[in-house]
């Protein structure tokens, strides 16, 4: 096989796949009332319908404004104290046994209390999502520096660095890859969260039209929200990879 | 850039350095000893592995302290590591996301010199490592022997009374290793820092050092001194240079069969 016809093959693999998937659920649905389950038309047909009255949009931004003022609000908070529990042995000991106790509490979880403490809106959503990003940024962060080889830091003291120096000309750029795979891992659980998030406690969004749809018994409606979630998170997670590779190659190929 | 002064003077009295191994028993990474290494000196520590020699450049660098004992630099006391001291490791410490240039200014931004000062004190001394043309080449684009000699204008840019050098070719092929020490005796020539090298090529210890420092190991400590007499740089065929060789080379040996016995 030459190169050229090696492409097409790459491409033709996944492709297949895919259009294999779309035979077998039309072929399956036609066994079902598509209230049970639609066809891939049906939820074309309805996602072509949600989007003409600018419905779809609307969720669309309300989910993304959500999606990513928690994001950077878990990324203003979690990198900052990451960055100090990963620098400081005695405060991380100190907080180790809240973070241990803390981490395996699914953000679900925390619900009914957010919506105790900020209501029915935007506010409890942004906490859950918020959670689910801040906890796995947080732990890379910290294991980013601690990582840190100690030749970097001896080099550092050698030279007669200053603490400051230290800090911001050595362990952020030295720990950054491993925050960087924080990032990464954060974009998916807070993706996941989302929908979670707004189907419990938000009248809008992916996961309020989700849910909403489940009520009207718009079958066709709920897999066209699914189907556009999916989309949405793959092209994000593709984004930040963009960029991470991007970074990397400024970064010296760490 | 300034004449370097002539002092850096190093001078150990009853220094030691133990260890509680897993049993809990106190074992000499090093055992006591008084050594003199005399301001511009190069010296060479040589020894099979376990003799001590990396826990006594450590010691000697401030990066560790010793059990008992005193090191001084110029009369003062080390107690830390300090950029009139500047070590160089094998695996060259350099900061994978600075360039060649970045990674020389970080030596001078260090000490508080202005960056366009740094810049231009750092160009000058990747110029001398013969690296000018790389200076904005980053640590991944470059071979080892160009890494160790980033990693050398960086020392140099520090300034430093002494270097110490901790097996700083090891991890070369040969060639480059064999042009690395010629650049190494050309730069102690024109800046007469005090070099520590240590090594455990024996052959380098002898073509580098005006003085090489046999070490021995179980318990770490020092065996023999012999001060090489030969023109910088020598030849490394000619028959003084064989003699010396031949000495340390029956040294060695002993040392190695000793060791050998201790394993037993």
């Amino acid at each position: 096989m030459n190169i050229g016809s090696q492409k097409i093959f790459s491409h033709l693999v996944p492709t297949v796949g895919l259009l294999g998937f779309i035979a077998l659920w039309q072929f399956a649905a036609g066994f079902y009332p598509p209230v049970q389950l639609p066809g891939p038309l049906d939820v074309l047909r309805a996602l072509r319908e949600l989007m003409t009255d600018g419905v779809l949009f609307s969720h669309i931004s309300i989910s993304l404004y959500r999606f990513f003022s928690a994001y950077l609000l878990a990324v203003s908070i979690a990198i900052p104290l990451g960055l100090f529990l990963g620098s400081y042995t005695t405060a991380r000991r100190a907080m180790d046994p809240l973070l241990q106790v803390l981490r395996p509490i699914s953000p679900i979880a925390w619900f009914p209390l957010a919506v105790l403490w900020f209501g029915i809106g935007n506010a409890p959503a942004i906490f859950i999502i918020f959670l689910s990003a801040f906890f796995p940024m947080l732990l890379a962060t910290i294991d980013a520096v601690r990582q840190i080889p100690a030749i970097y830091l001896k080099v550092a003291a050698n030279f007669g660095a200053g603490k400051t120096m230290v800090f911001l000309r050595v362990v952020i750029p030295a720990a950054f890859p491993g925050i960087m795979v924080g990032l990464h891992i954060a974009v998916g659980t807070a993706w996941i969260h989302l929908v979670a998030g707004e189907m419990l406690g938000a009248q809008s969004g992916l996961g309020y039209l989700i849910v909403d749809a489940r009520n009207f018994l718009r079958t066709d409606w709920i897999l066209a929200g699914m189907l556009v979630v999916g989309l949405l998170g793959l092209a994000i997670y593709r984004a930040m990879r963009q960029l991470e590779d991007l970074l990397k190659r400024r970064w010296g190929g760490v | 850039m300034g004449q370097q002064t002539t002092s850096g003077t190093i001078s150990l009295r009853g220094v030691a350095k133990y260890y509680r191994n897993p049993n809990g028993e106190r074992m000499a990474a090093l055992s006591p000893l008084d050594l003199d290494i005399a301001a511009g000196e190069f010296v060479c520590l040589v020894g099979p592995s376990g003799c001590g020699k990396t826990t006594l450049i450590n010691l000697l660098a401030g990066f560790d302290q010793p059990s008992c004992g005193s090191i001084t630099i110029d009369g003062k006391p080390v107690t830390k590591p300090d950029s009139e001291r500047i070590m160089i490791f094998q695996d060259y410490g350099l900061y994978p996301w600075k360039s060649a240039l970045g990674n020389v200014m970080f030596a001078l931004e260090a000490k508080g010199v202005a960056k366009s000062e740094a810049k231009a004190t750092a160009l000058h001394y990747l110029e001398i490592v013969g690296l000018k043309d790389s200076a904005d080449r980053y640590p991944h684009q470059l071979s080892g022997g160009m890494k160790q000699r980033v990693a050398i204008a960086r020392a140099l840019a520090a300034s430093p009374l002494v270097l110490f050098m901790d097996e700083p070719f090891a991890a070369l092929d040969a060639f480059t290793r064999l042009r690395l020490q010629d650049e190494l005796l050309r730069i102690w020539q024109e800046k007469q820092p005090t070099v520590v090298f240590v090594t455990h090529d024996l052959d380098e210890a002898i073509y580098l050092g005006s003085k090489v420092i046999l070490m021995a190991p179980y318990p770490g400590r020092l065996r023999k001194i012999v001060d090489i007499q030969l023109p910088r740089p020598c030849d490394r065929t000619d028959s003084v240079f064989a003699a010396y060789r031949r000495e340390l080379f029956r040294e060695f040996q002993l040392v190695h069969e000793e060791a050998m016995d201790y394993a037993i």
